[in-house]
């Protein structure tokens, strides 16, 4: 690894000037999970690594019921996975991070950083989309909301440019009486990437003429973590068996997953609807 | 870059001089003759490197030396008090869960962490506990025994 400078700013504007001055030299630094990796790998070789987790208030979980939940991006997985706010309010995204890694790394890893690393697979991600989450950008002396549907631009690709910091992720409150799932494909049940990631929230609607709403998102079979829309549509219309088989097959015409080491493209399509169709079920059965 | 930090280590307060790219792995190995915890990976993949950073399971090859300043480390050697093994060393060695050793470090640290927060764990609860640390001989399963026979008693 290229040996490389520790700098620990105590402020956000600190933090984003010294982004700007080093742009193209300097890397943010919160849990380093992924970032000493790719470091160690010679993919990225920063001059200065930005430890940007104890600035005030980025490691803090809160809520209010107008709000709705926010998280600090230097959060760990950890923090999001045993908060008793998330567990009770927002289950989904504790099932998520959950799953990511290993406990050892989920103490180190921030909410923040699978956001702003962008993987494709990222798990916390579907979770957020489906919660409707909203991103907190810090840049140029102020904070901006950015929806987190418009976050990611590609493959490992964020709307983040020089001294953009995200600093936060508004949840809004979910509908009343919502039910969830998250259900990741991996190689291994434990510390492995996601093959095929899909979280479902369905909820009450009276207006609908099924009587539900559903959201369902998808990760690791498109170049950025998506919803999927034609499936929600058809399960408004009716939550039957064969709305739900019509939904899973939606569900895996939206996806565009490509073959890589883990799996193959045809293989990961072909999980998509089995996990979309159980995923569906499940949550019909958690609601009635 | 070199930084000047204060770590505590086992219970012992370490002044130490670390460069910005050294991990908190390679400075207790190397600089403070701690060779209890092992570089399996280097990643965060196995787990042989598991230390308590403030009480909590880490990766230490993934934590830079320079982020230790302020904080307190326990290692496997930190876990015998004044000679007596912790009984989940004592349940290692009596249910035969360790063959070549090398995740054993690092298991303990993983299993004393988790019956600190949960005293009685499931089976399940003590896998996903342990879920980050690879052993390569025992097939896990004296192991868990080991664990299960401490949350018991």
């Amino acid at each position: 690894m290229k040996i490389f400078d520790y700098i620990k700013p105590k402020t956000l504007a600190e933090a984003s000037a010294f982004m700007i001055e080093h742009d193209g030299e300097a890397k943010l630094y919160a849990g380093g999970t992924d970032l000493l990796i790719l470091m160690r790998d010679g993919f990225i070789t920063p001059q200065y690594i930005v430890d940007i987790k104890e600035i005030p208030s980025l490691r803090d979980i809160s809520f209010d019921e107008t709000a709705g939940l926010t998280i600090g991006a230097a959060a760990t997985l950890n923090a999001v996975a045993s908060s008793p706010i998330i567990r009770t309010r927002f289950g989904l995204l504790a099932e998520a991070a959950e799953t990511i890694g290993s406990y050892q790394v989920r103490n180190r890893a921030t909410i923040g950083g699978n956001i702003c690393n962008a993987s494709p697979s990222a798990d916390t991600v579907p979770a957020l989309l489906v919660l409707g989450a909203m991103a907190w950008v810090f840049g140029g002396g102020e904070e901006k909301a950015v929806p987190l549907d418009t976050f990611f631009t590609g493959p490992g690709k964020t709307m983040l440019g020089p001294g953009n910091i995200l600093t936060s992720i508004q949840v809004p409150l979910s509908p009343a009486g919502s039910a969830h799932r998250y259900l990741k494909l991996g190689r291994v049940r434990a510390a492995d990437l996601a093959l095929v990631g899909v979280a479902v929230l369905g909820f009450p609607q009276p207006g609908n003429p099924s009587g539900y709403g559903f959201r369902i998102a998808l990760g690791a079979v498109a170049p950025t973590p998506i919803r999927a829309p034609e499936a929600e549509a058809l399960l408004a219309e009716s939550v039957d068996d064969e709305a739900v088989d019509k939904a899973a097959l939606a569900a895996m015409r939206t996806a565009k997953p490509i073959s890589d080491v883990r799996a193959k493209a045809e293989y990961r399509s072909a999980m998509v609807r089995v996990l979309t169709r159980r995923g569906i079920q499940e949550v019909l059965e958690d609601l009635h | 870059m070199r930084h000047r930090i204060t770590v505590t280590v086992n219970g012992e307060t370490e002044f130490l001089e670390v460069e910005s790219h050294r991990t908190l792995l390679q400075v207790l190995r190397e600089d403070l003759d701690l060779t209890g915890t092992k570089n399996g990976c280097n990643s965060g993949e196995c787990g042989a490197c598991t230390v308590l950073f403030d009480g909590e399971p880490v990766n230490a090859c993934l934590v830079l030396a320079v982020e230790a300043d302020g904080h307190e480390v326990i290692t496997i050697e930190g876990l015998a008090q004044e000679g007596a093994l912790d009984p989940l060393q004592r349940a290692f060695i009596n249910r035969n869960a360790v063959q070549c050793g090398f995740c054993t470090p690092g298991m303990i640290i993983s299993a004393r962490a988790l019956l600190d927060r949960n005293p009685q764990p499931s089976e399940m609860e003590i896998r996903q506990a342990i879920a980050g640390n690879l052993c390569r001989c025992t097939g896990y399963t004296r192991i868990v025994e080991a664990v299960q026979e401490v949350a018991e008693s």
